[in-house]
């Protein structure tokens, strides 16, 4: 398997700069954009051009795709192939990203970056597999069993299904965790106009692989070539370095240390605060009209483009509206929510689903102004005038 | 400026395509905001089908149609399903050979794409003469940006049974408004 980028062979496969194309093929050319050199996955509505775009071009650029057995197979997959030294994902969508679960937390343990691209659509079970939601905003969270930190970004347009995707790759490498774009069947399955970034405009970031001595090497501890860094090196299979991957509970050195408190505390604390500890680093929002505003939507993916619609509608007939946009919605951005709770009177959260960002939003701003849920869910996208009967209170 | 526009018809007749086309146009070829959405059934053949576009000169929030300003009807089951949305000033345009009951008290751009078509030995660019009747009816986008999107869209050795189809479109699309008015 070839995993070194190759950049000009991208741009051959990747064509024009400016193209009319799908959310979730846009999806494909931000993996290929940034290195992506192993997929594997199994296809499933609406998610299941990623694949079919993944098997033609991957393969063009020296990659290789798999169709595994299923999602399991998939995500595991993967997994195997970061360690083999690839930039590695898969795309699915809800029935598929719950079966991933169990090694999605493996990927979080073992301290191995890839990419989960999640196109949702509505549940529980299979649901309505051709129609988007924004089901799995939770499950991302707290989908897997223990404590451990969760990357996940929401994008509300074609480009960004691209920019997000490169964006999922830097945080994943950087952190040494899995990162999950999660975009919906709406915008998944949406065309709008792209452009391809320039290679001097984007900005890649791979993982710090282990360069020290092979005897002085620890596996899973601190950074040993970066001051004050909870990220390991990380040691390609092959390499010559010693290095040992489990899920258990395991010491600096990887091996299982299961019944041992303070092993476990420091492995899981390590594995969150590398990530907690850059909290107010990790904050990508997209502020419109806040500055004077007394009623604010706090909203992500597919659901921002009718709450803007909505803003706009309200502020032509004078009414103090503005929107905060997450487009990195894990970590949540408390102390941004909090500051905004403090400046207006009501925060409205509209989301494809009944209820879900609306409660970390809850949890930092309900002491300081009110927050209201705007759900909505059946595979349809809130009407702009649906959103805007909540700002004359319902 | 905002327009939206839906085709529809069944599946398998490029309907989806032709939403795409449209859009590319707008977008690529031309400097307008589009997007594009689509719904279809399962099936690979047959069923309702539709592609819905929105060309706008501002930023496109909601990516959905709320209304229609021209409707391009390619089934009768299509056509008896979204009439219901057209206002009294949407442009419709029908196959009437798809389309035998379209009279619905208002006017209708009468475009026998399927006929022209097979008159020009394929079925196939059906959805293109269309497209291309589309373009001279609606008249919001320039002709060369739609035959670059034709061209740029279709597979290289259909490039000139598709311009064809398209040309025909134009014209068939003049020829609706003339008996029109």
């Amino acid at each position: 398997m070839k995993c070194k980028r190759d950049p000009k062979r991208i741009r051959e496969v990747l064509g024009k700069k400016v193209q009319f194309i799908l959310g979730d093929m846009a999806c494909v050319y931000g993996g290929l954009l940034a290195g992506v050199s192993f997929f594997g996955g199994y296809p499933i509505t609406p998610a299941s051009e990623v694949a079919e775009g993944m098997a033609r071009m991957l393969p063009r650029v020296g990659g290789t795709y798999i169709q595994m057995e299923d999602e399991i197979g998939s995500i595991a997959a993967v997994i195997g192939a970061t360690w083999g030294g690839a930039k590695s994902m898969t795309a699915t969508s809800g029935p598929g990203f719950s079966l991933m679960m169990e090694n999605y937390g493996f990927a979080v343990m073992t301290e191995t970056p890839c990419v989960i691209v999640n196109v949702q659509r509505t549940g529980p079970s299979t649901g309505q597999p051709t129609l988007g939601a924004q089901g799995d905003m939770m499950q991302v969270r707290w989908g897997t069993h223990g404590d451990f930190e969760a990357l996940a970004l929401a994008p509300s347009t074609v480009q960004e299904c691209i920019d997000f995707t490169v964006e999922a790759f830097n945080l994943s490498e950087k952190y040494r965790n899995p990162a999950c774009v999660m975009t919906d069947g709406e915008v998944g399955h949406l065309r709008e106009r792209i452009i391809i970034p320039d290679e001097k405009d984007l900005k890649l970031i791979n993982r710090v692989t282990a360069t020290i001595d092979k005897k002085k090497y620890i596996p899973f501890t601190n950074s040993q070539t970066r001051k004050n860094c909870k990220v390991p090196d990380f040691a390609t299979f092959g390499t010559g370095y010693r290095t040992y991957v489990t899920g258990l509970t395991h010491n600096e050195k990887g091996f299982p240390a299961t019944d041992k408190q303070p092993d476990h505390e420091r492995l899981v604390k390590r594995i969150t605060e590398k990530i907690t500890d850059d909290a107010d680093k990790l904050v990508m929002v997209e502020k419109i009209n806040l500055d004077d505003a007394d009623i604010a939507f706090v909203t992500y993916g597919a659901t921002a483009r009718p709450a803007e619609s909505a803003m706009e509608i309200a502020r032509k007939e004078g009414k103090k509206v503005g929107l905060l946009r997450l487009k990195l919605v894990w970590p949540f951005p408390d102390k941004l929510i909090t500051k905004l709770a403090k400046d207006v009177d009501k925060i409205i959260v509209p989301e494809m689903n009944l209820g879900q960002i609306v409660h970390p939003v809850k949890e930092v701003a309900c002491k300081h102004c009110e927050v209201i849920s705007a759900p909505k869910i059946g595979g349809e996208m809130h009407l702009p005038m649906e959103l805007h009967k909540y700002l004359e209170g319902k | 400026m905002k327009k939206e526009i839906r085709i529809c018809g069944f599946g398998g007749q490029g309907v989806i395509l032709s939403g795409f086309i449209i859009g590319k146009a707008a977008s690529v070829f031309m400097d307008y905001n589009a997007v594009q959405s689509q719904s279809y059934g399962p099936e690979a053949r047959g069923g309702a089908a539709r592609s819905e576009i929105i060309i706008s000169d501002e930023k496109i929030g909601y990516p959905r149609p709320t209304g229609v300003d021209i409707l391009l009807a390619m089934s009768q089951e299509s056509f008896d399903t979204y009439r219901k949305d057209v206002r009294k000033d949407t442009i419709i345009v029908v196959d009437p050979d798809l389309v035998k009951k379209h009279d619905i008290g208002q006017p209708v751009h009468k475009v026998h794409a399927q006929q022209i078509a097979e008159s020009l030995g394929n079925k196939i660019v059906t959805n293109i003469v269309m497209v291309g009747a589309f373009t001279s009816i609606f008249g919001l986008l320039k002709t060369e940006a739609v035959k670059e999107s034709v061209i740029d869209s279709v597979p290289k050795k259909f490039t000139d049974l598709n311009i064809k189809a398209f040309e025909k479109g134009l014209e068939a699309g003049k020829n609706a408004v003339k008996e029109l008015q």
